[in-house]
């Protein structure tokens, strides 16, 4: 049970970080390597105003949802400006340039943050409490329950903007059909621009509840996310946004139960050895529908 | 012989050309071909003369080092540059082959000469395993698995008992052949060359030889030219009857095998590999020489891999800033010059000047209308006959 609980909230980020990843592949095609970055800066933002205003090992909840917010604002901004510098040019260009320009842009984005904070890991200066409760034979702390409903109230305010809203509507049609979209009057740069805002937004939550949660933060941080995540989008289905929720929560269960099974120094290979099968076996995932590649 | 045979004859014999085209260029200046050429037989003449200027440890190591990473660059030439694949765990292929050559040498006593199939063959396995199931799917899908992949290899090296785990494997030999071993240095003509100055000639010459010229024939061959094609428009390429899979497939296990023989090399010159030494940032290293320098372009990517592996020891200041400064440098090249410093179509700056020679047809054009219908009708005569 304690398996469970432990990889539910890992889970939890996975599926933030991995519904950036799938939003913007959806809409255009492009496997954003930079986007664990973004959790990391995302992290890194929290960390820098915290250390400004003097706060350090901080256990109060609200001040980690002002902090979160603001994370989430700054992130978003930066992705827009990713995608405007980087991406939009290069729209029209072959994959492999894209590609390559979104490496750099990690690379950037991690030695920049070396430059600044420095190579050594952070403490991040809001904590958790850790004392908790025991249930049905799992240990809960307070802190655990509020990351997780946070990552869930986050999840369905996604879902309603992107089912319910104008611009929800017009993000489901540039994914479906760009040129199309655009000939029905939909600003295809504008609503591209706010699909990498909410993605970067939502992994800069992420960034924030992970460096509370796990208290250190380090400029490398994002890299192996960024790997997970993409597992958690590729097992849901890339590009369907149930089937990367679903596709986080199902890789944090299995990497709970990997790692107490197998131990936890071969946690990310049993991951990533998940991540090659599933590409062989079932390469559109679970809730993904096959796509038929257009000449 | 009959006359429709004839006839038949020279209908299958290709048409005779209207007029002679002028010779191709030749020469060192007013060729590309021949430029490059004399460009690599400097290239190997400084190479061969470069332990007679200077021959301290310190620079051997670092030209033992730069041609090893030419070689891992011109292995992923192969597949970024001609194939179009985007692979972000080459170094895993380096680690393979370091971490096999390692353990054959050290743990089980073999010669190095004699681990040599041995790293090819566990090349060759580890780039059908990861290449078989990901290069069916799209282009993007490879990315992301080779760069797990990477994350595997090194995670499993510190892991493993055989592997050392972190601290890896030590005392590497070096090459040795029957008695006679690289350590024992080597005399000709009364010049005395230690060992570090053997080593080099050997590195280099395999560089060379399999590094630079092999795959730069492989790229001119037919597989070759499958390459490229699969890389410029698959679906075209598969409806001109290229087996796409298959080309993609050698393109990768070539690029497995060049990296492997690289990382062989490199345990003989550090004679001590740790898990540490195969990160992604190498991986990405080895990319950015590629990009750089010009995909698919051979005089780019050796300056590309030069350019990456010496600027920390050239600019030793900015050792700090140098990872940003090239991540910055990848966004710009992919910006404003895709094809690199040196693409692969360049044509020399100097020639670009030459005016065409206008072809001799000037003869043609002139004809009098009045001697054309003289012309056409003597044709329609002798049809007649």
């Amino acid at each position: 049970m304690q398996l469970i609980w432990n990889g539910l909230i890992v889970g939890s980020f996975y599926a933030l970080v991995a519904l950036g990843y799938s939003m913007v592949y959806g809409i255009i095609k492009l496997l954003n390597f930079a986007h664990g970055d973004i959790y990391m800066l995302g992290a890194f933002t929290g960390f820098a105003t915290l250390s400004a205003f003097g706060i350090s090992n901080e256990t109060s909840i609200p001040l980690l949802l002002v902090i979160m917010l603001l994370s989430m604002v700054t992130t978003g901004l930066i992705g827009v400006g990713i995608e405007r510098i980087a991406y939009r040019p290069l729209r029209k260009s072959p994959r492999l340039a894209v590609l390559i320009t979104a490496i750099g842009v990690s690379f950037t984005l991690e030695y920049a943050v070396r430059q600044i904070f420095g190579p050594n890991p952070e403490a991040f200066p809001v904590r958790l409490e850790s004392n908790g409760f025991a249930f049905a034979g799992m240990r809960i702390t307070a802190a655990q329950i509020v990351l997780v409903v946070i990552a869930a109230g986050l999840m369905l305010v996604l879902a309603h903007i992107v089912e319910r809203t104008r611009s929800g509507r017009a993000m489901r049609a540039i994914a479906l059909d760009p040129q199309g979209a655009q000939l029905m009057g939909i600003n295809v740069n504008r609503v591209i621009a706010t699909v990498f805002f909410i993605g970067s937004a939502l992994a800069g939550a992420a960034g924030v509840m992970a460096g509370a949660y796990y208290g250190s933060i380090d400029f490398l941080m994002g890299f192996i996310i960024g790997l997970k995540a993409f597992t958690a989008a590729v097992i849901g289905g890339i590009g369907n946004l149930y089937g990367a929720m679903l596709g986080g929560l199902l890789l944090g269960l299995l990497e709970s139960f990997g790692s107490a099974w197998f131990g936890g120094e071969w946690r990310d290979v049993f991951s990533f050895a998940f991540l090659i099968l599933f590409l062989t076996f079932k390469p559109t995932g679970l809730l993904g529908a096959r796509v038929v590649e257009r000449m | 012989m009959s006359r429709s045979q004839t006839r038949a004859d020279a209908a299958l014999r290709a048409p005779s050309p209207l007029f002679d085209r002028p010779a191709a260029p030749a020469g060192i200046l007013n060729s590309n071909k021949g430029f490059l050429r004399a460009l690599g037989t400097l290239a190997v003449v400084l190479l061969a003369v470069l332990p007679f200027i200077n021959a301290t440890p310190y620079l051997m190591s670092i030209a033992t080092s730069a041609l090893i990473y030419v070689m891992l660059a011109m292995g992923l030439n192969v597949v970024v540059g001609y194939a179009g694949l985007l692979d972000l765990g080459y170094i895993a292929f380096f680690a393979v082959g370091a971490y096999i050559s390692g353990i054959f040498t050290t743990v089980l006593g073999w010669p190095m000469w004699a681990a040599l199939p041995m790293t090819i063959v566990a090349c060759i396995v580890a780039g059908i395993i990861i290449g078989a199931p990901t290069l069916r799917l799209r282009s993007d899908y490879l990315a992301i698995v080779t760069l797990g992949f990477g994350e595997i290899i090194r995670i499993t090296a510190n892991n493993l008992q055989i592997t050392g785990g972190p601290s890896g494997i030590h005392g590497i030999p070096t090459w040795s052949f029957g008695d006679w071993s690289f350590s024992d240095g080597f005399t000709l003509f009364g010049l005395e060359f230690p060992q570090r100055v053997v080593f080099y000639y050997f590195v280099a010459a395999v560089v060379v030889l399999v590094g630079v010229v092999g795959a730069g024939r492989l790229a001119k061959g037919k597989m070759g030219r499958a390459w490229k094609a699969v890389r410029d428009d698959e679906d075209a390429a598969e409806a001109m009857g290229i087996n796409t899979y298959i080309a993609k497939i050698t393109a990768y296990i070539i690029g497995a095998v060049w990296a492997g023989i690289a990382g062989q090399l490199m345990a003989t010159h550090l004679s001590a590999i740790s898990p540490n030494s195969f990160q992604f940032l190498y991986s990405a290293l080895i990319l950015m020489s590629v990009v750089l320098g010009g995909m698919g372009s051979t005089p780019g990517v050796i300056i590309g891999a030069l350019f990456v592996s010496l600027a920390p020891e050239l600019l030793r200041e900015f050792s700090e800033w140098r990872f940003l400064i090239f991540g910055v440098l990848l966004v710009v090249v992919m910006l404003f010059r895709p094809a690199g410093l040196w693409p692969s179509t360049a044509i020399l700056p100097w020639l670009k000047k030459l005016k065409p020679v206008p072809p001799p047809t000037a003869g043609f054009m002139a004809v009098p209308a009045a001697s054309a219908n003289e012309d056409l009708e003597t044709v329609e005569g002798e049809e007649t006959r």
